[in-house]
């Protein structure tokens, strides 16, 4: 469904040069979760960004093949890439007290992307909205419809993001660190409630976190990002027989019950990974 | 259960009324405690500053026990606050005095200046925020860009130009030059002595009269003016709503409104304006209120018989109750225009209201 070869995005630096902040990614992903993790600043959240299209207006994105569904996202004009955006491929943002529009009611919030996508009554659209947040466990939908992002938590606040992007039924849906926002016991609800979504629907799902437990039960596959590249990719079940320094590193530093450690591990950084 | 809901809903209704009731209540008493300061700071002034009324009134050649009289007449020998007393029940029954000046109670001459400064102001206002918003908000988008640069470049000259030059400038250009506009004063001499003032405001009172052509006549008269102050409150509002429109287009709000494919005239219009427009409405507010306290040097530069003008020449001739009246005129201004926006800010933003 989705092909990434070979993906660069650079941003331009106070010197005049570019900046790399991603460095040749490459990937195909099928109806699957694709987990990528990594350290902030890996390139792991501006890969999820240029598949959709929101890349800075001053940065710049080349890849050898960045297809969706046999779409050629880089050479696709501008309005058929809005028809994809929130119709075909959708986004979950981190931290719903800042992605939610905040003068704005929820329920207006969902309409409004499936009145960019959809030929729908008003009605037809309230109905379709109500379902939504229904289908993401608000138990009375009328009256989270009606209110603003500052009357809920941000658990619910969470779900409300995700019935906006959900409400016009894409096939990928890339999850931005989803949950890191949110309380510890939030997060599972979210978690649950996201993993039944893309299994029902049977939705591909690219789920970006610096969490690599999280990500190893949570999805199919792994790709572990640092620097702007892909250094390994791992079935979920495989962390135990990861390759690369880095990567063990990673899996190392994970906090262990039952085993007292000392000194705790650090994690190993070198500069030839990053060539 | 259905029973149940509708009493809850009839409570949670009542209770809604009762916070309504309240915070009506509130703003009453912020109003009449501004007002009463308003009153106390204008009377002082009144009374400090080093003009005697009385020899306003009777002349410094005077004799001793007329001016004894006239004292006793006005009330001036009571205690101070008696005077204020007096004063304020005066102001409530609409009496500022009469005007040395033009020998009319204030309040008439009040009545006759202000309309002419409101129709100026109101012009002006609607000029500058109808295009000053989306010039700014065209500057946020193409930020760095050739647009960006124009409206910055706009905004300085109506910034740092004088403004009574860019009128004569106005006047010479448009008036002079190429006719396209009438010149000073509201409407030519032929038509002024035809129209019965009901309102004061030369459009309202024309059309309402069905003079079309003492309308065009009034309209062309006003339109010089007002672009001025248009453009004056323009630069302003321009460069506030570039960087309002700055910070939100950054807010992650905005990212998720375009992952959801919206236009990007939706995104920026109805997301990223809307937010906007929160703070964006006390500067207007704010500039409306600096207009309507009578721009002194475009009525000047256009024969505009305002507000402005009117306190200005009382000034100059120690008209010390037409002053006050002026003052009390404006500073209600203040206050109304800064509830009016304080009103708008909870119909725009529905953080700042109650919640439910």
């Amino acid at each position: 469904m989705l092909v990434v070869d070979d993906l660069r995005v650079s941003f331009p630096n106070r010197d005049g040069g570019f900046t790399q902040a991603v460095r040749g990614v490459s990937f195909t992903l099928g109806r699957e979760r694709l987990g990528i993790v990594g350290e902030s600043g890996s390139g792991k959240s501006q890969t999820g960004r240029a598949i959709m299209g929101l890349t800075a207006p001053e940065g710049r994105v080349t890849a050898k093949t960045l297809a969706f569904d046999g779409v050629d996202l880089i050479n696709c004009p501008p309005r058929e890439r809005r028809r994809l955006r929130g119709g075909r491929i959708a986004m979950i943002l981190q931290d719903p007290k800042f992605s939610l529009n905040p003068v704005m009611t929820i329920g207006d919030q969902i309409v409004e992307t499936l009145d960019a996508h959809a030929k729908v009554s008003r009605r037809e659209a309230r109905e379709r909205a109500l379902e939504t947040l229904r289908q993401v466990q608000i138990d009375d939908p009328g009256r989270v419809y009606d209110l603003y992002p500052h009357e809920v938590s941000g658990g619910m606040g969470q779900r409300a993001m995700i019935a906006m992007m959900l409400v016009a039924e894409p096939d990928l849906l890339i999850a931005d660190e989803p949950t890191s926002a949110l309380d510890v016991t939030v997060q599972l609800q979210v978690l649950a409630i996201l993993d039944r979504l893309v299994a029902e629907r049977g939705m591909g799902l690219i789920f970006i976190s610096h969490d690599l437990r999280l990500v190893s039960t949570f999805c199919d596959r792994i790709l572990v990002m640092y620097a702007g590249r892909v250094v390994e990719e791992l079935p979920a079940g495989g962390l135990k027989d990861a390759k690369h320094p880095y990567t063990r590193g990673l899996v190392n530093c994970l906090p262990r019950l039952r085993e007292d450690r000392h000194p705790l591990p650090t994690l190993d950084r070198r500069p030839e990974w990053a060539l | 259960m259905a029973h149940a809901e509708r009493v809850q809903g009839g409570g949670r209704r009542n209770a809604r009324l009762l916070r309504a009731a309240d915070s009506v209540g509130r703003f009453l008493v912020v109003i009449l405690l501004t007002y009463l300061g308003l009153l106390a700071v204008t009377f002082f002034i009144g009374r400090v500053i080093p003009i005697d009324p009385v020899l306003a009134v009777v002349g410094d050649r005077a004799p001793e026990h007329v001016i004894a009289r006239v004292r006793e007449e006005m009330g001036l020998n009571k205690p101070l606050w008696e005077q204020f007393f007096i004063y304020v029940q005066k102001v409530l029954q609409g009496d500022f005095g009469r005007s040395v000046l033009t020998s009319n109670p204030v309040l008439q001459d009040i009545r006759r200046a202000f309309p002419a400064t409101i129709e100026l102001a109101t012009l002006g206002i609607i000029l500058g925020a109808g295009i000053g918003v989306p010039l700014g908000v065209w500057a946020a988008v193409r930020r760095g860009g050739l647009a960006d640069q124009l409206v910055r470049v706009m905004g300085l000259i109506g910034y740092s130009a004088p403004i009574f030059w860019l009128g004569l400038m106005g006047l010479l250009v448009f008036y002079a030059r190429l006719g396209w506009v009438s010149g000073p004063g509201r409407i030519d001499v032929a038509y002024e002595y035809t129209l019965t003032p009901v309102t004061g405001f030369m459009l309202v009172d024309t059309a309402m009269a069905g003079e079309w052509e003492a309308f065009g006549n009034a309209f062309s008269h006003l339109i010089l003016p007002a672009s001025l102050l248009g453009y004056f409150s323009l630069a302003y509002i321009s460069r506030m709503t570039r960087s309002f429109m700055l910070n939100e287009l950054n807010q992650e709000y905005v990212t998720a409104a375009r992952a959801k494919g919206l236009s990007e005239a939706r995104v920026i219009w109805r997301h990223a304006l809307r937010n906007a427009m929160v703070p964006l409405v006390t500067v207007i507010a704010l500039s409306y209120a600096g207009l309507l306290e009578g721009s002194v040097l475009t009525e000047t530069v256009f024969a505009w018989p305002g507000l402005g003008l009117y306190i200005t020449n009382s000034l100059q001739n120690a008209d010390m109750n037409a002053v006050l009246g002026g003052t009390i005129v404006v500073g209600s201004i203040f206050i109304g225009l800064n509830l009016l926006s304080d009103l708008l800010y909870r119909v725009l933003d529905p953080r700042t209201r109650a919640t439910r």
